[in-house]
């Protein structure tokens, strides 16, 4: 389909995004506090949904909005089950850094 | 007729169904030491075999040509169209009757007698021994039927010699009474004091028989390679034919007709249109050897295994030292039977040894020969068993010499009446035996009461004995008749068959005649000089003047076997018409002669033999009859010095023998045992080379191999993966974040891929 031209190129839009996902993935691969690697992945998610949105725009097709509810529904999940797990962490360990879950070590 | 032959195999059944009896049943036949059932048994097998031979004989007379009773055929070997056959065939012809007729007979008179001797025997032996009463009714328990076995066994073996109809089974009795004289001379081997002698005796026989075995087989395998056959009438009718054709169309032919009975031997040499010839070509492979030769060496080689049974020079040495085994055994197996087998032999081999004028006449030398050296031994002997072992070698000179002139029927007529008057003489001295013994117990009692010391006296030794004729009546009789029918005196039986030989003899070879008349003139005097030594005079010792006359059981066969002597005679006499064993033998011996009228009997030579005889003995009276020989006097033939000893030492054939074969052979055996076997085998090679070689093969084995090599690929292995798991697990930090680093370098990784795809 055409891409009709706007005053804000789609362009800067995909590479705002792309700039916010090697910002998220950066945090997940640094941050020791394991609160800040969930609020990374959100940040990585969330950039995967200005994509989304931007192409949508871009060729005026609603599914790519559609998708980012999608998107959403899973992140807010996926935090529901990631925050629970830290809390049981935090429970035995009396920490959240990650550096300091390596039983699995070896 | 044929129904009666078909009897036959009875001869050989019996005999052995008494020797199983006697093995199996032998010691529950013996309630009581004394009594005498397992001797009873065998005696009555041997009679049922008599009877057999008897009614063979009947059968014989209506049917002369004789008949072929097949068994079993005992092997069947075949090689392209190369067939051998070897059956167990029983024979049944005049020669064969003849020889079961004298096996059977004597065998059973001595088996009767063998009752009363061994009972004695067994006794003497537990008293030698010092038994006691129980431990000597378990000896006799144990010996008597296992003598009797044996004797049953050595009957069995003799007539399956006889009754053969082929070389090969003929060599299967040949080797069973070998067998038999073995297990009979050694029967006494655990004796205190001769037991190493008697089963050295027993060894000698056997291993000096062995060696004329070797000389049968010889000739066996010769016969077969010449003739294709070793069936005796095939093989004589195939010679036969070999002289008048070429080998090759001979090796088929056979002479049994279609019912298996004898085909009427026929004389070769009358009436045949072609010339015969003994330079036939047989083919050995390669050579071409001419028939005469062959048969020439084929004969030699039977008569080397005649020899050996027979006891002719130079395999006799046996038959003096088989003189230890108990007094019917010497009877038995050699005097009247097994040394008898290599005259028949001989006789059975008759087309052959016409065949070969060579051997005919070194078989004669050989016989004449032994007949003289073996006399003159017997001369200057003092065992009585001993003077008469060297007779009967000297004898047997005579029948091998008779067969060697081509004399069947003198061979075979002697053969016969020497069975008799030896077998007689052989018993009696058995009964004196065993009355000196008696008389020995009789004076040790009444001295000192005890066994044990009291057999320094040799009851053999005639320097022992003397006027036994008072003691031993009946003995002294029947000993007397058996004498001088040995010597040759006119009318008993020696003087017939003995004559006859001697005049063939004088007929075709002079040096043996003259051999064989000495031999006869030695052997009357040493007959006359033990008849006056054993049972004339005085008593030279305690036990010779307290002897007893024997009981009954052995005094009977004694004295069937004394009037067998004096009339055996009438059996072949040589005037025409009277020779009636002649007559017999033709049918089976194809080359017998039969002298014609007038010439049969010759008044010179009966006459100088028997004036030599008479001669003899007047001689013999003269040295030991006139001044009977005191005790502890030396004998008068001591005055003739070195002769004497050169005489009583058997012309030193012993020594000879000892020093030739005897102890080369030990030395080599104990060198092979000691220094090859042990030292150089056991020692050297085993301890030094193949324990180090082994212990050199097994260290490399060990360490480098199998502690370097597998246990280092083993080791290295579990090294290996123990040093890579190491190293992987450090990839395992337990940090999340390396985790997260490596999933996002892997999606660099796919998408720096997916766009250079892209972009290519």
């Amino acid at each position: 389909m055409n891409e009709t031209a706007f005053l804000v190129p789609t362009s800067y839009y995909v590479i705002l995004s792309a700039v916010l996902f090697a910002l998220g993935m950066v945090g997940v691969l640094v941050r020791r506090n394991a609160i800040l690697v969930f609020m990374s992945v959100e940040l990585m998610l969330n950039s995967a949904n200005l994509a989304f949105v931007a192409f949508a725009r871009a060729f005026q097709d609603l599914g790519g909005q559609v998708f980012v509810f999608f998107v959403m529904t899973v992140a807010a999940a996926e935090v529901a089950v990631g925050l629970a797990l830290i809390v049981a962490i935090f429970r035995t360990k009396r920490s959240i850094d990650i550096d300091e879950l390596r039983e699995m070590e070896g | 007729m044929q129904g009666l032959f078909s009897l036959i195999p009875l001869i050989i059944v019996f005999p052995f169904a008494g020797m199983l009896i006697n093995v199996f049943f032998g010691r529950r036949l013996m309630p009581r030491s004394d009594s005498a059932a397992p001797g009873v048994i065998a005696s009555l097998m041997a009679a049922l075999a008599f009877v057999i031979a008897v009614l063979m004989f009947v059968g014989l007379l209506g049917q002369p040509q004789g008949a072929e009773v097949p068994l079993l055929t005992w092997f069947r070997l075949q090689a392209g169209d190369f067939t051998l056959a070897v059956p167990w065939t029983i024979k049944v012809d005049t020669l064969s009757s003849v020889m079961m007729l004298v096996v059977t007979g004597v065998g059973t008179l001595i088996h009767i007698y063998a009752i009363g001797y061994m009972q004695g025997d067994i006794d003497e032996q537990a008293a030698k021994r010092g038994l006691s009463p129980e431990e000597a009714y378990d000896l006799k328990r144990r010996r008597f039927p296992r003598f009797f076995a044996f004797l049953n066994l050595f009957l069995g073996s003799m007539l399956i010699l006889v009754t053969a109809n082929n070389y090969l089974m003929m060599f299967v009795g040949w080797e069973l009474v070998g067998l038999c004289s073995y297990l009979l001379i050694g029967f006494w081997f655990d004796d205190p004091v001769a037991g190493i002698t008697n089963s050295a005796a027993g060894k000698k026989a056997f291993i000096v028989n062995r060696v004329g075995d070797f000389g049968m087989l010889l000739a066996i395998m010769l016969i077969f390679w010449t003739f294709g056959t070793l069936t005796f009438d095939d093989v004589f009718a195939r010679a036969e034919c070999m002289q008048t054709a070429p080998q090759a169309e001979c090796l088929t032919l056979s002479a049994s007709g279609p019912h298996g009975e004898a085909v009427e031997g026929e004389h070769a040499a009358e009436g045949e249109g072609e010339p015969l010839s003994l330079s036939t070509p047989i083919a050995f492979g390669p050579l071409s050897v001419p028939l005469g030769t062959v048969v020439t060496i084929i004969t030699l080689c039977l008569l080397l295994g005649a020899t050996g049974k027979s006891a002719q020079i130079p395999l006799f040495v046996w038959l003096p030292d088989a003189m230890a085994g108990p007094t019917p055994v010497s009877a038995l197996i050699h005097a009247a039977t097994m040394v008898t087998a290599g005259i028949y032999m001989i006789t059975r081999s008759n087309v052959l040894y016409a065949m070969a004028p060579v051997s005919g006449t070194v078989v004669a030398l050989v016989g004449a020969a032994t007949a003289f050296v073996a006399a003159t031994i017997a001369v200057a002997q003092f065992d009585i068993k001993r003077v008469l072992a060297y007779s009967t070698i000297s004898q047997l000179g005579f029948m091998v010499a008779a067969a060697g002139l081509g004399a069947y029927a003198a061979a075979i007529f002697h053969l016969a009446t020497h069975a008799f008057f030896k077998a007689l003489l052989f018993l009696s001295a058995g009964s004196v035996i065993h009355g000196m013994e008696h008389g020995h117990h009789a004076t040790a009692h009444h001295g000192h009461g005890r066994h044990q010391d009291s057999h320094a006296l040799d009851p053999q030794d005639m320097r022992n004995m003397g006027g036994l004729s008072k003691k031993m009546p009946l003995t002294t009789i029947v000993y007397i008749v058996g004498a001088l029918a040995l010597a040759g005196i006119p009318p008993l039986a020696g003087f017939w068959s003995k004559d006859e030989i001697l005049l063939d003899a004088s007929r075709e070879n002079t040096a043996a005649y003259i051999l064989l008349t000495a031999a006869a003139f030695f052997t009357a005097f040493y007959m006359g000089r033990q008849i006056f030594m054993v049972f004339f005079g005085k008593a030279r010792t305690e036990a010779a003047a307290h002897a007893a006359e024997s009981p009954a059981v052995m005094t009977t066969p004694l004295i069937v076997l004394a009037v067998l002597s004096a009339i055996g005679g009438v059996m072949n006499l040589p005037f025409e018409g009277f020779h009636h064993l002649g007559y017999w033998l033709a049918y089976s011996v194809v080359n017998i002669h039969i002298p014609a009228a007038g010439e049969s009997f010759s008044l010179t030579v009966a006459g100088i033999s028997t004036v030599l005889a008479l001669a003899a003995i007047f001689l013999s009276f003269l040295l030991y009859g006139r001044k009977p020989l005191e005790e502890g006097q030396p004998d008068p033939l001591r005055t003739t010095g070195p002769v004497f000893t050169f005489l009583n030492r058997k012309w030193y054939w012993d020594e000879l023998y000892a020093a030739v074969f005897v102890q080369p052979y030990t030395r080599m055996g104990d060198f092979l045992a000691a220094t090859v076997d042990w030292h150089f085998w056991h020692d050297f090679v085993h301890d030094n080379i193949l324990t180090a070689a082994f212990k050199g093969w097994a260290a490399i084995l060990s360490k480098p191999i199998d502690m370097g090599v597998v246990d280092g690929a083993v080791n290295g292995i579990g090294s290996l993966i123990s040093g890579s798991s190491n190293r992987l697990r450090r990839t395992q930090t337990g940090y999340v974040r390396n985790y997260a680093l490596a999933v996002a370098l892997g999606v660099v990784v796919i998408l720096i891929y997916l766009a250079i795809r892209l972009l290519l």
